[in-house]
């Protein structure tokens, strides 16, 4: 059962992967990008370490895209400033 | 846990193979992002041991249980430290990348010529 | 074309430096000796019921203290790159949405109080000064998000960081005159096992760290919206 569950949450992980690196559209990357670290966190979880579970999930999949987004915000604001 | 390590060491061969195909300097960033995770599996998987339980005395797991049943607890006070980590350096590295877009309006690495040889 | 010779031979290097931990990997039977005397002595000599913190705060505690410096110098290198303010607005004009922020109202104090939780159980339970403080920081996110007119007292930020910096190596050092040696937890009783205050020092230790974690991921947000 648990080899179940691993394979499915691999296989999930590895394809958002490679998503994240081959979107064009740079915020769905990011958001992709976010959903392998949701992932691994189950997998940490999986592996006794619930500590690290709960690190993953706050930092990986929530702080880390936020940074992304608000970097990508800046950068967005800066081209139509000088567009404009 | 044999698969888990698998898993991890894939997500690394994505990362490295993205942070050296891609020609955006944030999709780089993604990939180093990724080599992270990757890594934090393997070292976690590392330490991982038959039907392992977390290493918390309560309840179900006594004092004396405790050296036949928890997993090693070092590797994930290492994972749990590197995590964070992780975020400060990525946050750098992305202040970094729009420090360069101030500078020359791009994201690409081809305009980058500087270090070019 | 040589560019992609070049990475196709690095990657092949990389399957072939991997290959060897992959085929000779078995699962552990018996843990090493260093973990097996964490385990056995830790909840008897630090009296923490969970064993990660006692080798996060106490036993490797000196390593704890060089990635809240790691963490510090980051934060530290972006204020100064984004030192000018720039030219651009970035805050929007508009408000956020009525729901965002009624629904920020009430769920803020409940996140503040969480991770004030896990960061005073983190010898009991999962959690710790870490989590506690990525939790506390996204609460700030979300009032961030909701109240876009609201500013960071920076003075505050600052004072919180400074302090509780200062007062975790003060806290280590006590460990060197006390007990045995820096950041020891035993310069306080240990207690009854399994209580809220118990472990000595463990709990202080990890609130200072939290609040340390907690004030410069919400000065890297701050600084990155701003």
């Amino acid at each position: 059962m648990t080899i179940i569950i691993i394979l499915v949450l691999g296989i999930l992980m590895l394809s958002s992967a490679i998503l994240a690196l081959q979107l064009k559209d740079l915020v769905a990357a990011i958001i992709s990008a976010g959903v392998i670290s949701l992932l691994a966190s189950v997998l940490f979880l999986i592996l006794a370490a619930p500590d690290v579970a709960m690190t993953e999930a706050a930092i990986g999949s929530g702080l880390t895209t936020v940074v992304f987004l608000f970097t990508i915000n800046r950068i967005r604001k800066l081209k139509g400033d000088d567009d404009g | 846990m044999l698969l888990i390590t698998i898993f991890g060491f894939a997500l690394i061969f994505i990362g490295i193979w993205g942070m050296l195909t891609q020609k955006n300097i944030i999709k780089m960033i993604i990939g180093f992002s990724i080599v992270d995770t990757g890594i934090h599996l393997v070292i976690l998987s590392i330490g991982f041991r038959k039907e392992g339980t977390a290493p918390i005395i309560d309840a179900t797991l006594s004092k004396a249980e405790a050296v036949s049943r928890a997993i090693d607890p070092i590797p994930s006070a290492l994972v749990l430290t590197a995590i964070v980590i992780g975020l400060a350096v990525t946050a750098l590295m992305l202040v970094y990348a729009f420090k360069m877009y101030e500078k020359k309006g791009s994201l690409q690495i081809k305009d980058f010529k500087e270090l070019k040889w | 074309m040589v560019r992609k010779i070049f990475l196709f031979i690095i990657l092949i290097l990389f399957l072939y430096m991997i290959f060897p931990l992959i085929s000779e990997f078995k699962i552990l039977s018996q843990i090493p000796d260093l973990a097996k005397y964490y385990l056995e002595k830790g909840p008897d000599e630090l009296g923490s019921a969970n064993l990660v913190t006692s080798v996060i705060v106490s036993y490797r505690g000196l390593d704890t203290l060089g990635e809240v410096t790691v963490l510090f110098i980051a934060t530290a290198g972006i204020g100064f790159l984004l030192r000018k303010k720039s030219r651009i607005s970035l805050t929007p004009n508009r408000k956020a949405s009525e729901i965002l922020r009624t629904g920020s109202a009430f769920l803020l104090p409940i996140i503040f109080l969480y991770g004030i939780f896990i960061f005073t159980h983190g010898h009991l339970t999962p959690g710790g000064g870490f989590q506690g403080g990525v939790i506390i920081a996204s609460g700030i996110l979300l009032l961030m998000l909701a109240e876009i007119s609201w500013k960071m007292n920076y003075l505050i930020l600052h004072w919180v960081e400074s302090l509780s910096g200062f007062f975790y190596v003060i806290i280590g050092l006590l460990g060197i005159f006390l007990a045995a040696g820096f950041l020891d937890n035993r310069l306080l009783p240990l207690g009854d096992f399994g209580r809220l205050f118990s472990a000595g020092a463990i709990p202080f230790i990890y609130s200072f760290v939290g609040l340390k974690v907690g004030s410069e991921l919400v000065g890297i947000l701050t600084k990155l919206q701003r």
